[in-house]
């Protein structure tokens, strides 16, 4: 029953400098997360700029300390571990980052690179040529990139050394934050494609942050959705899909324009600008946007409800009927 | 009549390896009032285009051959005095990074007015006008919006403002690259609807360049497929996307997930890498990644009528015809 | 195939020599720098008199084919002091760069990546220093201990140090907030390895063209302090003191004072160069871009 990571109620605080508009306090970038990441299935965190996804990826990888709540990997809190007592869980806890090229160290050569992680963890007996070879054959780089250096290759290239460096010593975890940004549209399938393979070939899980619900759809099993720090559906992902619940879900999912100039467009507009975390609104964070906002909305708090395959947290939920919207 | 009529168009960089054929004899036209896409990936040369274009170009670019003409005039015979006064008021542009297109230590107002400065209007007309732009494009309270400072905008209101400042002057083309693609998706939505709106106000001709293919969709009337620096594609977008006559363009469409119904576990992906547009193959750029080679494509192909007013440089097109 | 062992990737000083020496401004400044490297290290062997030996018949002799810069007023082989004086002048600006890089490496490194009330301490520890005008501060030092070259190497030394620390300081920050090293943390990387594999690297490069350029300054430095007669001690042969007898003389004989003259500019010329130069040619994203 119990997942290969557990979140529960996670908060990221940070604190927040006076401004001239503003006084000293702290800010809530993930406020009340809770989620279970399943042995060898795919999760994926959908949200937009400022929701807090990249926070939580960030948050689980121990590089932001959680300040409340509980994670969970296997049973063992990683929520207050020191640095020391995270290092040997590095090994199966990995992380892809966003900016392919920019996280990979200038001067290192794609060898040094992608046997790093071998030198970190202090496994200096093995063959590092032999490794290098073998993870770059994994991720189908031909052997003369161990060579070359971050700046002389592509940004599809490098996302594969940055698979290759982050799955070198075989973890059981892959958290991967905007996989596919900045890639091309045909390049893209190809790093989905890969991680799938490498997903089905070492048993791996896998976190995906992205903003592409299109990317979702294809390759994760569960979806959660992040607005303002929060989130405000969750479910399998094929449900979710089926029949959205919450409004920011729909508007997200229209927001996505097919590449059909026919199509037809169940286009739900949002109002205004995304508010600022700083001034998190009363009642449900969604309101001031929404289209459906019903004055209970600005004062009370949504709820968890159930809904076929998952969750979601609104007053006046889509209410789909399947059939109907599958038809 | 065309408002940008591209012919033949071939620019180069010089490298310490050689010449980077970056365009080839590339032609395109912008119809007065229409929204022109140009989608294309990384290196299909959508960068030196526009550049090439408001003669902004790199150093070590040089013009091989062609003519870029706007409203009948040729703008690479025109001097550089000549370019300076259309830039900015006959044509505009709006660039890829809201929070880098704005100066950060003047008001929204102050350059809204300044760039009116062509203008003989008092100031409390161009303040007007400003007031009057910022409401088309969507800002609430312009009046008292126009005394802030770009840091006190979003991402998205800094784009709506970029949108109402190259529309000011009233172009007769505004050139928008990727104007997009730094902002989330729900506010995409919105901008591209704002601009659909002032385009149809204004009536000027709009070359729109990005690589989101739904995009393209929602907002042209026609299309640009570009590849390695060859328009391999061009058409109106309902023909184009529907029955795309190049392999290159149906690849694309193929591969965004978004036009794919159906959960897969496998997504469609285009083997291969763009050539060396240094060293560039002969006959089709396209060839060695197209699962339709077939000996024809030896040979480079010309662009060929497709269908009606849709055109494409594919083989395939030809060979039906004669079939 | 997969026997075939894996590349080598290729040097990174080989990589920046190659394009140093494609870049005329580079090759020019190389061959210089080269030269007066050459010429210090060889003098004993280049020089064709001794340079102290008095010969006071010859005294204030113009160029000629025995005395090629001709002779001071003690009679001695200008062009023998020049080659001697460069000697004396790399003695002092490469341990006086030298230490201040390494201090500067240290502290700069520390105040960027250690703690804040670290940082402040430092930053206030340069401050300081800074605030001391270099001449006067080493004039004040000559005054208390007396006039030696490692005086002068001392204090040019520690007046040195928070120009280099500042700038690996003001790096060190912007890398530390680097994507990559967010990405070196989440494998696990130590702070000392952090530091040592992932930012030196990168602040080595920018250091070294600030080095290049520094060293004319304290030959300069020092030419001044010897000039005022509070450097080396006279008999010694250095640039400085050649110019100040070039100077008393120079009704005499301008041979004395165009002598001192000439390696200086030559040394900031050549060393200025080959600064500008490696700066297109450290950061490899720049290398070979065609620009300027």
């Amino acid at each position: 029953m119990s997942a290969l990571l557990e979140i529960r109620d996670v908060v990221v605080r940070f604190r927040v400098r006076g401004g001239v508009f503003s006084s000293a306090g702290s800010v809530d970038a993930v406020s009340g997360v809770s989620l279970d990441v399943e042995e060898g299935k795919t999760y994926g965190i959908v949200g937009e700029s400022g929701s807090g996804k990249t926070t939580l990826a960030r948050a689980v990888a121990g590089l932001h300390h959680a300040s409340e709540g509980s994670i969970l990997y296997r049973g063992q809190e990683l929520r207050g571990l020191v640095e020391g007592a995270f290092r040997p869980l590095r090994r199966e806890i990995v992380m892809m980052f966003q900016d392919p090229i920019g996280s990979l160290s200038p001067r290192l050569s794609v060898k040094s690179l992608i046997t790093e992680p071998f030198r970190i963890q202090g496994m200096r007996e093995r063959d590092l040529d032999a490794e290098a070879r073998r993870l770059l054959a994994m991720v189908g780089l031909p052997p003369e990139f161990a060579a070359r250096y971050p700046y002389q290759i592509s940004g599809g290239q490098a996302r594969r050394v940055g698979v290759a460096r982050a799955l070198a010593l075989s973890p059981r975890l892959l958290i991967a934050d905007e996989p596919t940004a900045g890639l091309d549209v045909s390049i893209q399938g190809e790093m989905l494609n890969l991680l799938a393979r490498l997903q089905d070939e070492l048993g791996l899980a896998i976190m995906i942050i992205t903003h592409n619900l299109n990317v979702v759809r294809h390759i994760t099993d569960r979806v959660g959705i992040m607005y303002l720090g929060k989130l405000v559906e969750e479910g399998e992902t094929e449900a979710v899909f089926a029949a959205p619940q919450h409004p920011y879900t729909l508007a997200l999912l229209a927001a996505n324009p097919e590449p059909d100039p026919d199509a037809q467009l169940m286009r739900v507009e949002l109002q205004g600008e995304p508010p600022s975390i700083l001034r998190r609104p009363k009642g449900c964070e969604f309101h001031t946007r929404c289209p459906f906002a019903q004055p209970r909305c600005a004062t009370e708090v949504p709820r968890w409800q159930a809904a076929k395959g998952g969750a979601h947290r609104c007053h006046f939920p889509a209410g789909w009927d399947t059939a109907a919207a599958a038809s | 009549m065309a408002v940008l009529d591209i012919r033949g168009l071939s620019v180069g960089y010089s490298t310490p390896r050689g010449e980077l054929r970056a365009l080839r004899d590339v032609s395109m036209m912008v119809p007065e009032g229409k929204i022109v896409g140009i989608v294309g990936e990384s290196g299909c040369g959508k960068s030196t285009l526009i550049s090439a274009i408001i003669r902004l170009m790199a150093p070590n670019a040089r013009v091989g051959a062609g003519e870029v003409r706007f409203q009948g005039r040729d703008l690479l015979a025109e001097t550089e005095a000549q370019m300076r006064a259309l830039r900015g008021t006959q044509i505009s542009m709006v660039f890829q990074d809201p929070m880098q297109t704005h100066n950060p230590v003047l008001t929204v107002g102050r350059q809204m007015m300044d760039i009116q400065y062509r203008e003989r209007l008092s100031r409390a007309e161009k303040r007007q006008r400003a007031e009057r732009m910022l409401a088309l494009v969507g800002i609430p309270d312009p009046e008292a919006r126009l005394n802030q400072y770009p840091f006190e905008f979003s991402g998205g209101m800094r784009q709506r403002i970029a949108i109402a400042m190259a529309l000011m002057a009233k172009p007769a083309l505004l050139i928008a690259d990727e104007p997009t693609t730094a902002l989330d998706a729900t506010l995409e939505v919105e901008i591209i609807k704002r601009l659909r709106e002032l385009q149809d106000e204004i009536g000027c001709g709009v070359l729109f360049i990005s690589h989101h293919l739904g995009v393209i969709a929602e907002l042209c009337d026609e299309v640009v497929v570009m590849y390695a620096g060859e328009v391999v594609e061009t058409g109106s977008v309902r023909d184009v996307f529907h029955a795309p006559a190049h392999p290159y363009t149906r690849a694309l469409l193929e591969c965004d997930p978004g036009h794919i119904k159906v959960k897969t576990r496998v997504l469609p992906t285009i083997p291969g890498n763009i050539p060396d547009l240094v060293n560039l193959p002969g006959g089709c750029i396209f060839a060695d990644r197209c699962e339709r080679r077939h000996a024809a494509c030896a040979a480079r192909p010309a662009m060929a009528l497709a269908g009606d007013g849709q055109r494409a440089a594919c083989h395939l097109i030809t060979e039906r015809e004669t079939a | 195939m997969t026997d075939a062992s894996l590349p080598k990737p290729r040097s990174e000083l080989g990589e920046i020599l190659y394009h140093l020496v494609r870049d005329p401004l580079g090759l020019a400044g190389l061959i210089i720098v080269l030269a007066i490297l050459a010429s210090a290290v060889l003098a004993p062997w280049i020089a064709p008199y001794d340079p102290i030996a008095l010969n006071v018949p010859d005294r204030l002799q113009g160029p000629s084919a025995a005395h090629l810069m001709g002779t001071d007023q003690l009679g001695r082989d200008t062009f023998s002091r020049v080659i001697w004086g460069g000697r004396v002048a790399l003695q002092v600006a490469l341990p006086t760069i030298g230490g201040a890089i390494f201090f500067g490496l240290l502290l700069g490194m520390i105040a960027g990546y250690g703690p804040r009330w670290l940082d402040n301490l430092i930053v206030l520890l340069f401050d300081t220093i800074r605030s001391f005008p270099t001449v006067m501060f080493a004039l004040a030092v000559v005054a208390l201990v007396g006039p030696s070259l490692n005086t002068v190497i001392l204090v040019i030394m520690v007046t040195s140090i928070p120009t280099y620390g500042r700038v690996v300081r003001t790096l060190t920050q912007s890398l530390k907030e680097a994507e990559f090293i967010t990405a070196e943390k989440s494998l696990g990387a130590s702070t000392p390895r952090i530091m040592a594999v992932h930012l030196l690297p990168n602040v080595l490069g920018p250091l070294a063209v600030l080095a290049a350029m520094d060293i004319p300054t304290v030959v300069g430095l020092e030419a001044g302090l010897s000039f005022l007669g509070m450097g080396v001690k006279p008999p010694t042969p250095s640039w400085g003191s050649l110019l100040n007898d070039g100077y008393n003389l120079i009704r005499n004989t301008p041979w004395l004072i165009i002598a001192g003259g000439i390696p200086l500019i030559l040394t900031t010329v050549g060393f200025t160069f080959l600064g500008e130069a490696l700066r297109d040619v450290v950061d490899p994203k720049l290398r070979g871009k065609g620009g300027k």
